[in-house]
């Protein structure tokens, strides 16, 4: 594993989290490269609860073609999860209104990730930090690299160009009330090739709200690089889970004995 | 045995859902209700909260819910407050503006310093699993909630405030986030409080909600 001497941490926040990402395409938990070209991976309810059991921090299920349908049917996917899974989940995809927000809070979900409705309409992001609390409203921003320390933000899970600095939106967002930032690098989706470690430390030094990398990760020592040079507070796993590539306390003992703090469950 | 009732306190904020869902698995009785009849007569109330300190507060005041709740407290069943549910049983909370809240523990709550002592920025909110720890001078829990909680445990929190009981003796477990001590469970007699989510802290969490059912 890579060491990084010369890495600072700004100072210890709470145990890094380890988040199990599953994107949702109808029933079924999909995956697939760059968020496109996916394939059916099984039943989600059956992953949530093996990885609660095996200590997962988190949970966030994103509906991948939510927003190309204008539908969202994960309810009953979260409504069931919240019988048997006790830590926190997240939900994102196709959330375009304050109802929206409401029905999923009260399926289960405790947080909302908002990408392209927070584009259409930024003020939405204010709106749902003021009824339900900053702590629901967590931006998602999937980012696109176009040119060297410069990213740009895509809706429609990767799809549509938006011409607007992710940097800069990230920023615009922690103003208008999110309260945490799920990053996705939309160039590493998939690719088990790690981070797009630059984009985080960009995101990470414009904003000093919680940030949770995703995108890449494919090998521990891409999460401590993600951590320690990104600055991510958790990191969002799919593809390395799913598969069984690296089990959960693999990953927790790399975590560790890279010095990284990890909740012991 | 039969199940622990356990009154669930709706008020129109927040994912009952999952701490409903929680005492379930814990074999709690759950009744969820904003009735104030109800909550008088309930053998064990939960109190959840999620936004604003005022928020929560008005919502409870045009429910009808202060003062039954308040009557409640002091019949000595056992409260228990969850994240802004706990920050409600004190005093008075500021977040956006000075609110009065139950007063069941003395106290105020206030927003966490987005900068330690030494001047290193903290992220705000505290959103993540951080461990729990006795007290000063303390090295264990001998009864009430957290007797079959171990120093050293993580659970869940999500919030940008946090109480600070008057009273050292109602400070039950205390959590470092970033060189800030939060107090992370609150409790005067049978009125208690955690901070962070049981109900999202896996095992850890289940176990203290099974506690608070056998109060």
């Amino acid at each position: 594993m890579r060491e990084y001497p010369d890495a600072k941490i700004d100072c210890q926040m709470a145990n890094i989290r380890l988040i199990a990402r599953l994107d949702i395409k109808g029933p079924n938990l999909i995956k697939g490269v760059n968020l496109e070209g996916v394939r059916v991976v099984g039943d989600p309810q059956e992953f949530a609860r093996r990885y609660y059991e095996a200590g997962i921090d988190e949970l966030i299920y994103m509906d991948a073609v939510a927003s190309l349908y204008d539908r969202n049917s994960l309810d009953a996917i979260v409504r069931h999860t919240a019988e048997n899974v006790f830590v926190p989940v997240t939900v994102g995809g196709g959330i375009r209104s304050l109802d929206d927000v409401g029905r999923m809070l009260r399926s289960g979900a405790d947080k909302l990730a908002i990408n392209t409705a927070a584009i259409r309409r930024p003020a939405l992001i204010t709106e749902v930090a003021r009824r339900f609390g900053a702590q629901c409203m967590v931006l998602s921003i999937e980012a696109k690299r176009t040119a060297p320390g410069r990213w740009e933000a895509y809706t429609d899970n990767g799809r549509e160009k938006t011409g607007i600095d992710a940097v800069a939106w990230a920023k615009q967002g922690v103003e208008l009330g999110a309260g945490e930032l799920l990053v996705t690098s939309v160039d590493q989706e998939g690719t088990r090739r790690g981070f797009d470690v630059k984009l985080l430390r960009a995101i990470a030094d414009a904003v000093s709200i919680p940030m949770i990398a995703s995108g890449g990760l494919g090998a521990p020592e891409h999460l401590v690089a993600a951590v320690r040079e990104g600055g991510a507070d958790a990191v969002a796993m799919a593809d390395v889970l799913h598969y069984g590539r690296l089990s959960l306390s693999a990953i927790r003992d790399a975590a560790r004995s890279a010095g990284l703090s990890v909740r012991q469950p | 045995m039969s199940a622990a009732k356990v009154l669930l306190v709706d008020y129109g904020v927040g994912n009952l859902l999952s701490v409903s869902r929680a005492l379930q698995a814990c074999g709690g009785a759950v009744e969820q209700t904003g009735d104030p009849q109800r909550i008088l007569a309930a053998e064990r109330l939960v109190l959840p909260g999620v936004g604003a300190f005022g928020g929560c507060m008005e919502a409870l005041g045009r429910h009808g819910l202060v003062e039954p709740l308040r009557a409640y407290a002091r019949s000595g069943r056992p409260l228990l407050g969850i994240c802004v549910g706990m920050q409600l049983l004190f005093d008075e909370g500021e977040e956006f503006g000075r609110h009065v809240g139950l007063g069941l523990l003395q106290g105020a709550v206030g927003a966490i310093a987005p900068v330690d002592d030494a001047g290193h920025r903290r992220k705000i909110p505290h959103v993540g699993w951080s461990a729990l720890q006795p007290p000063d001078g303390r090295v264990a829990w001998s009864g009430g909630l957290l007797a079959d909680t171990r120093p050293g445990q993580s659970v869940y929190f999500v919030h940008s405030f946090a109480a600070h009981p008057s009273r050292p003796e109602d400070l039950l477990a205390v959590t470092d986030y970033a060189g800030c001590r939060i107090a992370s469970v609150v409790g005067h007699g049978a009125v208690l409080g955690c901070q962070f989510h049981p109900e999202k802290s896996g095992p850890v969490g289940l176990t203290m909600l099974r506690r608070f059912l056998s109060l």
